[in-house]
C-alpha cells in the first residue's frame, strides 16, 4: 500500500504540474514580464509570496509561467528522441545482423561523449535558439531509447504470436510495427518518464550557462542563473524558488517512473 | 597470462573505432554550422582576405573526404584552431586550464567514492534499517538535484549565512599569489613550494565546489554499491565462506566487496562522464578558471574552434578513462584470461 501511495502522490503532482503548464498564465497573480523599478529585490511577503526579482517582477508568477516552457522543451525533446530512437532500436533488435551493428556503433559513438558537453557542442554548431536546445537534448537521449527498445524488441521477436503472425503471411515490417512494437510500449513508458526528469535537468543546465532561452523569458534554468548573482548578497529567493520547482518536477517524474516500473514489471524493483 | 595480455590488447584495439567515431562527429559538428563555416571560424572582425585564408586552411572548397583528412591531419599535428577571443591556439588554452578542472573533478570523485561506498555497503548489510532508507532516499533525491542549485545553496549557507567558506571567486583568494607552476595542480604545487598558507588557502577554496560535485556523483555510486553488494552477499561463494566459519569482516571485505567492486568500478566510468558535464556548471557557479568556464565564454562569444576543441578533448578524455578502467578490470579480475 505504501508503494502505491508514492505512485499516487507522484501522479497527482504530475497532474498538478501539467495543469500549471497548461493554465499557468491564467493563474499567475501578476504579469511575469511586468517590471517595477520601485519594487525590486523584495523578500517573500503576502503580496509577493516568492518575492520580487532585480527588475521588480513577481517571482511566483514567473515560476508558474516557466512551467510551460520547461515542460514543452523537455516533452518535445523526449518525444522526438523516443520516436527516432525506438524506431532505430526496434529495427536493430528485430533483424539483428548488420542493422544491429551499425545502429549499435552509432549509439556507442554518441555515448562516447559526455552528454552535456555534446549538447553544448551541438547547440554551438547549430545556433543558439530554443529549437536547437530541443534537437540537442533529443540527440543526446537517442542512445537511451535505442538501447531499451532494442532490448525489449529482441526479447519479443521469438514470441509465439510473432510466429503465428508469420504463418498468417504478414510481412516482417508489419509484424514489427503492429505486433512487437506495441508490446514494448509499457516498459518504454517507464523509461520515458525517467528520461523526462533527466531531459528537464539537461535543458535547465543548458539555459543556466546561457544557451537557448533568452531574457526576459521565464524559464527555471535562466531564473536560477539570474538569481545566482544575488545569492552572495543574501537575496536567496530569486534562485531558490525556480530551483525548487525544478527539483520537484524532476523528482516527480522520477518517482512516477519508479511507480510505473513497479506496476509494469515488479521483478525489476530496486 | 598470455590470454590476459591478448584480452587487454583486444580491448585497446576496440578503443580505436570509438576514437574514430568521436573524431567523425567532431568533424561533422565543425561543418554543421548554418551558412559558411569559414566566416564563423574567421570571426566577426575578419575581412574578405582572412576569410579566404581560413577557407584555404580548412580546405572548405574541397570534397568532404579531403576536408576530413585535412581535419584529422591538423588534429594530429596539434593544430586545433585559434581561439578568436584570446588569439592563442586552442590546444594551449585547453592545456593551460585542464589542471584546474582535473583538480576539481578528481577530488570531487574521490569524496563521492569515500562517502558513497561505505554508505552502499552499510545499506546492503543492514537491509530495511534506517541506513538503508537514508541510502535509498539519497539515491532518489540525488538524481533529481540540479548541480548548479546545490552549488548555489552551499554558497548561500556556508559563505553568506555562516561565513565559514571564503568567497566563491575561483581557485585562490586575491590576497595570495598562486604557487609557482610545476604541475598546475595548486594543491601539489603549494606543497612543493612548501607554503602552508597558500596550501590552506587553496584547500579552503576547493571545499565547496568539490562537495557540490561529490554530491552529484554520490547517488549513482551509492546505488550501484548497494545493488552490487546485495548481489554479492546473496551469492553462493559468500554462503560457502560463512559456512566455512570465516570471520564477518573477511566475508564482507575479502569476498563480497572484492566481487562487488567490479561493477562499481564500471559505474565510475559512467559517473565520470556525468561529472565532466557537471564540471561545466560547477565552474560557472564558483567562477573556477577551468576548461568548463573557457567553453562557456567561448560559446557566448561564438568562438567555434574553441568550443569544438573543448568537446573533442572531453570526449577523448572520457574514452581514455573508460579504457583505463577496463584495462584495470581486466588485470585485477582473475577470471579474465582463464576462459579458454
Amino acid at each position: 500500500m505504501s508503494e502505491n501511495l508514492v505512485t499516487v502522490v507522484s501522479f497527482s503532482l504530475f497532474l498538478f504540474i501539467i495543469f500549471l503548464g497548461l493554465f499557468g498564465e491564467f493563474l499567475a497573480p501578476y504579469d511575469p514580464l511586468a517590471t517595477a523599478a520601485s519594487n525590486t529585490l523584495r523578500p517573500p511577503s503576502w503580496a509577493h509570496p516568492f518575492g520580487t526579482d532585480n527588475l521588480g517582477r513577481d517571482v511566483l508568477s514567473r515560476v508558474i509561467v516557466a512551467t510551460r516552457l520547461d515542460l514543452s522543451i523537455a516533452l518535445s525533446a523526449v518525444a522526438l528522441s523516443f520516436v527516432i530512437g525506438s524506431a532505430l532500436g526496434s529495427v536493430a533488435g528485430f533483424w539483428g545482423g548488420w542493422w544491429d551493428r551499425i545502429i549499435g556503433r552509432f549509439s556507442d559513438t554518441i555515448m562516447a561523449f559526455p552528454l552535456f558537453v555534446l549538447a553544448m557542442g551541438i547547440v554551438a554548431a547549430l545556433g543558439n535558439t530554443v529549437e536547437n536546445i530541443i534537437y540537442a537534448t533529443a540527440i543526446i537521449n537517442l542512445p537511451f531509447y535505442i538501447r531499451v527498445s532494442r532490448a525489449e524488441t529482441s526479447i519479443r521477436r521469438q514470441a509465439g504470436y510473432v510466429a503465428a503472425a508469420r504463418l498468417c503471411g504478414i510481412s516482417e515490417i508489419r509484424i514489427l510495427a503492429t505486433q512487437v512494437f506495441p508490446n514494448t510500449l509499457p516498459p518504454m513508458m517507464v523509461q520515458i518518464s525517467l528520461n523526462m526528469g533527466w531531459a528537464i535537468l539537461n535543458a535547465a543546465g543548458l539555459s543556466f550557462i546561457g544557451l537557448g532561452v533568452r531574457a526576459p523569458d521565464a524559464e527555471w534554468g535562466i531564473m536560477v542563473a539570474e538569481g545566482a548573482t544575488y545569492i552572495v548578497s543574501g537575496e536567496w529567493w530569486l534562485a531558490l524558488f525556480p530551483g525548487a520547482a525544478l527539483m520537484i518536477a524532476v523528482f516527480c517524474f522520477n518517482l512516477l517512473g519508479d511507480g510505473l516500473r513497479d506496476l509494469v514489471d515488479p521483478q525489476r524493483r530496486t | 597470462m598470455n590470454t590476459k595480455l591478448y584480452k587487454i590488447g583486444w580491448r585497446l584495439l576496440q578503443a580505436v573505432p570509438s576514437i574514430l567515431g568521436v573524431i567523425i562527429i567532431s568533424f561533422v559538428l565543425t561543418r554543421a554550422l548554418p551558412g559558411d563555416p569559414a566566416v564563423y571560424f574567421a570571426g566577426a572582425m575578419a575581412d574578405k582576405e582572412s576569410i579566404e585564408q581560413v577557407r584555404q586552411a580548412l580546405g572548405l572548397d574541397r570534397s568532404w573526404i579531403e576536408q576530413f583528412f585535412i581535419y584529422v591531419g591538423n588534429l594530429v599535428q596539434g593544430d586545433w584552431g585559434q581561439s578568436l577571443k584570446t588569439g592563442q591556439p586552442v590546444t594551449e588554452e585547453l592545456l593551460k586550464r585542464l589542471p584546474a578542472s582535473l583538480e576539481l573533478t578528481i577530488i570531487g570523485l574521490g569524496l563521492a567514492v569515500l562517502a558513497a561506498v561505505p554508505l552502499g555497503i552499510l545499506a546492503a548489510t543492514n537491509p530495511g534499517s534506517w541506513v538503508d532508507h537514508i541510502c535509498r532516499l539519497l539515491v532518489t533525491a540525488g538524481v533529481s538535484l540540479p548541480t548548479f542549485f546545490t552549488g548555489l545553496f552551499l554558497i548561500y549557507i556556508f559563505y553568506y549565512l555562516l561565513g565559514w567558506s571564503p568567497s566563491p571567486l575561483g581557485r585562490l583568494d586575491i590576497f595570495y599569489l598562486s604557487p609557482s607552476h610545476v604541475t598546475g595542480f595548486y594543491i601539489i604545487d603549494s606543497v612543493i613550494a612548501g607554503d602552508l598558507e597558500i596550501f590552506l588557502g587553496v584547500l579552503a577554496q576547493l571545499v565547496l565546489p568539490t562537495i557540490t560535485l561529490g554530491l552529484f556523483a554520490l547517488a549513482p555510486i551509492a546505488r550501484m554499491t548497494r545493488g552490487a553488494m546485495l548481489g554479492a552477499l546473496s551469492s553462493d561463494y559468500v554462503r560457502t565462506a560463512r559456512a566455512s566459519g570465516l570471520s564477518k569482516s573477511m566475508v564482507l571485505l575479502t569476498y563480497a566487496f572484492r566481487n562487488a567492486s567490479l561493477p562499481v568500478l564500471t559505474t565510475l566510468g559512467m559517473v565520470f562522464s556525468f561529472l565532466l558535464g557537471a564540471n561545466v556548471l560547477v565552474e560557472k557557479v564558483f567562477s573556477w578558471p577551468g576548461i568548463g568556464s573557457f567553453a562557456i565564454e567561448a560559446l557566448i562569444a561564438s568562438d567555434y574552434a574553441a568550443v569544438q576543441g573543448f568537446v573533442l578533448s572531453m570526449a577523448l578524455l572520457f574514452v581514455t578513462v573508460n579504457l583505463t578502467i577496463d584495462v584495470i578490470l581486466a588485470i585485477t579480475d582473475p577470471r579474465v584470461g582463464l576462459e579458454e
